[in-house]
């Protein structure tokens, strides 16, 4: 099992973590001015990168959505931060 | 039978004679004794038929490099299957019995398979029968292999806990180099983990002996446990480290004898491996029978237990070691010929017989062992101890992410050191030597100063390997019977790598994973293919280090446990009442009261309508969310917008996910200007929450909206139907007047209560919270009513029927992945709102655009109700589905089956007859409006 940073809380195991998003993405709005295709590529495409990747998580047990980098290959967490505006 | 016991020697308890069986053999031993020391000081010596040739097999080892002493244990009426008798200690009445063989391993009938051997090489199966169909011979081929029986009515209990722990060093293996580093690291005032398989610490010193820094080894143990303990440490024996995973995670299984095990989940700041190392066999033909066995474990028995393995032993081997051995038995008073396959060899011990330059060819023996031929002569014996080296035991570390390096000067493959963040000590560091052990330990351990010393002298050894020509059958892995002409025939048919190796021969795949076997697997396929020994490579080491029981990695998560529901603050009272529960949606909820479930649901629907029904709406989400930015946080996430919503209101919304998929539907109470209440669906709680902290911390000001979910916190009793204002009013709580969807914040008995007219049943109906603490007085205060009144309690299997009557949906069984609001009927938003709400953009794609979409209607039909799941056929053109029955229940106030569907453009269909399709038979139905009772909603007004 591996043991994931929370900016607030830190080292939990992965179990007490939910995945969110890739981080990074732009939501395109409003509705009416995005294209069928931009649109499928924002909800489905994602770089899944080998390697280092940020994402999106939250930890379900303080409900904090936080930023963590991770590589996708060896499983090493590279570092968290809290959403921007929301460092302690 | 050749072993015996000795008569002082072992650590034994006499006093206490333990009496077992093995195959129906009455045997008897010591306490303190394990079934492999019992059986070799007093059994027979045949414990096994071999996996596949059914050849005999007798005890190889000490521990769980065990491959062939393998048995069926019985105790107290309960069998476990395929125990290692290396492993389990001895109690009094236990029952033994050899796997693989029928009636039992002395008399196996299939001992005629040995006899076929040379028509069942590697791959015979494969190649055999899968060109008549696998599945016409696995049957036979399963009742010939497959060790042990499975006792079908033995269920072992769900008491093993699983507890997480941390140290700051956990050290696996207490021998010489694992204590070294344990007290290191103790006396440096670090907590330690000292864990080890054995009963005791001491590992290799307890049957080899020695002095450590001038005292005997003994007190060298017991200031190691003092210094762990002083220093907050703990000493786990018995207890087998048997994984490694990602970011540090150990797990550990504790055995003990009187008490529940447990498994240990550890994580450690520094990790030392000193598991040891594993003796290596020799290959010589008939290298498998029975009273070969491997010398080191030999010793191991006859100073811990006083097991002896013969009378009249040959020792072979090439390295120091042994010859320690060969010293104790033959003071024991064995008559020992070595034979050392080096021609400069140590002195021979008092009373041995020493060959030099001398290799042991062939064993020869029926069923176990009776001479070996050396060189081509001939010498009687009934044991052979064998020692062709040793091998690391490097399982953690590799499953660790730690790499391999090969060591010519001890013909091993050791731990590259920084490879894995698990540094390796002693033995299982390729340092076989006492003292290089000690030092290595107490590096590991981060000790300063000098490390422990010892003045026993460090072994040499010459590499010993199988030889590819050698005459006669040469066993590489005994457990899973692959024999050195497998390997060949492997290489001969192109395989290189020692992967397909493994695949292709089942080389150290048995249960023993080929602790004694895979180094000499790789090395012949080494020779045979050209190869270095770093060029051919390892297979992957994969937890579990030996066999775990399922029982203790699922622990106490099994039944009831496994997935815990939630449950009712109320359970109790409704089971005083004879409410018979049910999970619905991760809650344990009243399904019904009384136990016919049938007749329940309809009495209970039809006397809800006629008269009132009370029931336990508590699971129903309500999670707060306060603040300035509340109304556009709603907003936002929901498809109906609720900054319209006036204070003390309520308004039915839905939760799409940004795909536009109706997630979840419920109603929103707005309180006050920047107070709402969102009553998500009992089983989405979760998620509605996650949506919209999402939604708070990414896209709003956090610090402008609140969330907070208090579903758990308060106790909500809903009553509905015609008398249910007279109901409350009869049970002395004071209703506020309220309108349909109109909200109420008032107390009762003093405390806070919370009233909204929000109706699931299509009747007028009040939900009244009340903090959790007082729902038992409002339970017993609405019971008594209740009674007066002539209503009903009724359960999730009628509050069902009731609001499928109305044509209310429950997300999940109504919708499923691909539906959306305007499915519903709710295109209201979709076509009016103008700014931007989660999920919008995919109500506009031009799968969400098509006519052809699925939506919500009803079917009336007569005679018995439709089957939920029944296909609805086109009218007209090829035959195919359009639509399916979701829900479908009798409805006892209109007397008729109803039913709600998804069909292919259904709203537009109502009317029309279609055909229901269901497992072969056809009935017809009418689509309708969803609501089939009263449609004009004018009871809500009741």
């Amino acid at each position: 099992m591996q043991q994931f940073p929370c900016p607030f809380c830190g080292l939990r195991d992965e179990t007490e973590f939910h995945f969110g998003a890739e981080a990074g993405k732009h939501r395109p709005e409003p509705a009416p001015d995005v294209s069928d295709a931009d649109w499928a590529d924002y909800l489905y495409g994602t770089d899944a990168p080998k390697g280092a990747a940020r994402e999106v998580w939250v930890h379900l047990t303080c409900g904090e959505f936080f930023v963590m980098t991770r590589d996708t290959v060896t499983r090493a967490v590279l570092g968290a931060d809290a959403l921007p505006g929301r460092n302690i | 039978m050749s072993g015996w016991r000795h008569p002082t020697l072992g650590a034994v308890d006499r006093a206490r004679p333990l009496a077992f069986d093995f195959d129906g053999q009455a045997l008897s031993g010591f306490a303190g004794d394990t079934l492999a020391s019992a059986l070799l000081a007093g059994g027979p010596r045949i414990l096994g038929r071999s996996f596949k040739y059914h050849r005999p097999r007798g005890l190889w080892g000490m521990g769980g490099e065990e491959p062939n002493a393998i048995l069926d244990v019985t105790i107290d009426g309960q069998t476990t299957p395929n125990l290692r008798a290396t492993t389990e200690g001895l109690r009094d009445g236990m029952a033994l019995r050899s796997v693989n063989a029928a009636p039992d391993a002395a008399r196996d009938r299939f001992g005629i398979m040995d006899i076929a051997h040379r028509f069942l090489p590697a791959g015979f199966y494969y190649k055999t029968f899968m060109a008549l169909g696998w599945m016409r011979w696995e049957p036979m081929i399963r009742r010939m292999a497959g060790l042990g029986r499975l006792d079908g009515t033995h269920h072992p209990p769900a008491e093993t806990p699983s507890i997480n722990a941390t140290c700051d060093v956990l050290v696996i293996g207490a021998g010489p180099a694992g204590l070294a580093a344990a007290r290191a690291a103790a006396t440096e005032g670090r907590s330690v983990w000292l864990v080890d398989e054995a009963v005791q610490p001491g590992g290799s010193l307890r049957w080899r002996g020695g002095d450590i820094d001038g005292a005997p080894w003994p007190d060298f143990v017991a200031d190691t446990c003092a210094a762990v303990h002083s220093a907050g440490g703990r000493i786990l024996t018995d207890t087998v480290l048997w994984g490694a995973f990602d970011h540090g995670l150990y797990a550990a299984w504790e055995r003990r004898s009187d008490r529940p095990d447990r498994h240990w989940r550890l994580r450690a700041q520094d990790v030392v491996l000193a598991a040891g190392a594993i003796e290596r066999p020799l290959w010589f033909a008939n290298n498998d029978l029975p009273g070969v066995m491997s010398s080191e474990a030999a010793l191991h028995y006859l100073h811990l237990y006083g097991g002896v393995a013969g009378r009249c032993i040959v020792l072979a081997c090439a390295n120091d070691a042994p010859y320690a051995t060969a010293a104790a038995l033959a003071q024991a008073g064995c008559q020992v010929t070595l034979v050392d396959a080096r021609r400069d060899t140590p002195t021979a011990p008092d009373g041995v017989h020493l060959l030099r330059g001398a290799r042991v060819d062939r064993a020869h023996g029926l069923r176990e062992v009776g001479a070996v031929s050396v060189e081509g002569q001939y010498i009687d014996c009934d044991t052979v101890l064998v020692s062709g080296g040793f091998t690391p035991s490097v399982h953690l570390h590799c499953q660790a992410g730690g790499k391999l390096d090969f060591d010519p000067a001890t013909d091993a493959l050791i731990p590259r050191a920084g490879t894995a963040s698990i540094r390796t000590a002693g033995a299982a560091n390729g340092a076989f030597g006492l003292t290089t052990a000690l030092a290595q330990g107490h590096v590991a351990g981060g000790g300063s100063g000098p490390a422990p010393r010892a003045t026993t002298p460090d072994w040499t050894l010459s590499p010993m390997r199988p030889v590819p020509g050698t005459k006669g059958r040469v066993w590489i892995d005994p457990q899973n019977d692959v024999t050195l002409k497998d390997v060949r025939i492997a290489a001969q048919e192109g395989y290189r790598s020692v992967e397909h190796l493994k695949r292709y021969t089942t080389l150290g795949m048995a249960t023993d994973q080929g602790r004694s076997a895979n180094f000499a697997g790789l090395a012949a396929m080494a020779a045979l293919t050209g190869q270095t020994i770093p060029e051919t490579g390892t297979t992957t080491y994969r937890p579990p280090f030996t066999p775990v029981p399922l029982s203790v990695i699922g622990g106490m998560r099994r039944g009831e446990a496994f997935s815990p529901p939630k449950r009712l603050p109320l359970e109790g009272q409704h089971r005083a009442i004879g409410a018979q529960f049910r999970e619905y949606g991760g809650w344990l909820r009243p399904a019904h009261y009384g136990s016919d479930e049938a007749s329940a649901q309809q009495t209970e629907a039809r006397i809800a309508r006629q008269v009132a029904g009370l029931y336990d709406a508590s699971p129903l989400g309500k999670i707060e969310v306060l603040g300035p930015d509340a109304a556009a946080l709603l907003d936002f996430c929901g498809y109906v917008r609720m900054s319209t919503l006036k204070p003390g209101r309520a308004r039915y919304g839905f939760m799409l996910s940004e795909t536009g998929i109706v997630h979840d539907d419920g109603v929103v109470l707005r309180l006050a200007e920047d107070h709402f209440v969102v009553s998500a669906s009992s089983s989405h709680v979760t998620s509605v929450r996650l949506i919209l902290e999402e939604a708070r911390q990414d896209t709003f000001n956090p610090a402008s909206v609140f969330l907070h979910d208090v579903t758990a916190h308060w106790v909500t009793m809903t009553v509905s139907g015609p008398a249910a204002r007279a109901l409350i009013a009869g049970a002395g709580i004071d209703l506020p007047d309220l309108p349909h969807m109109g909200v109420s914040e008032t107390t009762w008995q003093g405390h806070p209560m919370r009233v909204a007219r929000i109706s699931f049943t299509g009747d007028a109906s009040w939900e009244m919270s009340v903090p959790a603490r007082h729902g038992a007085a409002l339970f017993a205060t609405l019971d008594a009513a209740r009674q007066t009144h002539g209503a009903v309690w009724i359960g999730l299997e009628a509050l069902m029927l009731l609001r499928a009557e109305k044509g209310y949906i429950l997300i999940g069984k109504d919708t499923d992945g691909i539906t959306m609001p305007h499915d519903l009927g709710w295109g209201g938003p979709r076509d009016k709102r103008a700014d931007e709400y989660f999920g919008r953009r995919s109500l506009f794609t031009p799968e969400a655009r098509r006519p052809d979409r699925r939506q919500l209607v009803g079917l009336e039909t007569t005679g018995t109700p439709l089957p939920t799941g029944a296909h609805v056929l086109a009218a007209d053109g090829p035959r195919r589905s359009v639509g399916f029955v979701t829900s479908s229940y009798h409805s006892p106030t209109l007397g008729r089956p109803i039913a709600l569907a998804m069909i292919e453009a259904g709203r537009d269909r109502i009317g029309q007859e279609v055909t229901v399709f269901h497992l072969g038979e056809t009935v017809s139905a009418r689509i309708s409006a969803a609501c089939a009772f009263d449609p004009e909603g004018e009871r809500l007004n009741g």
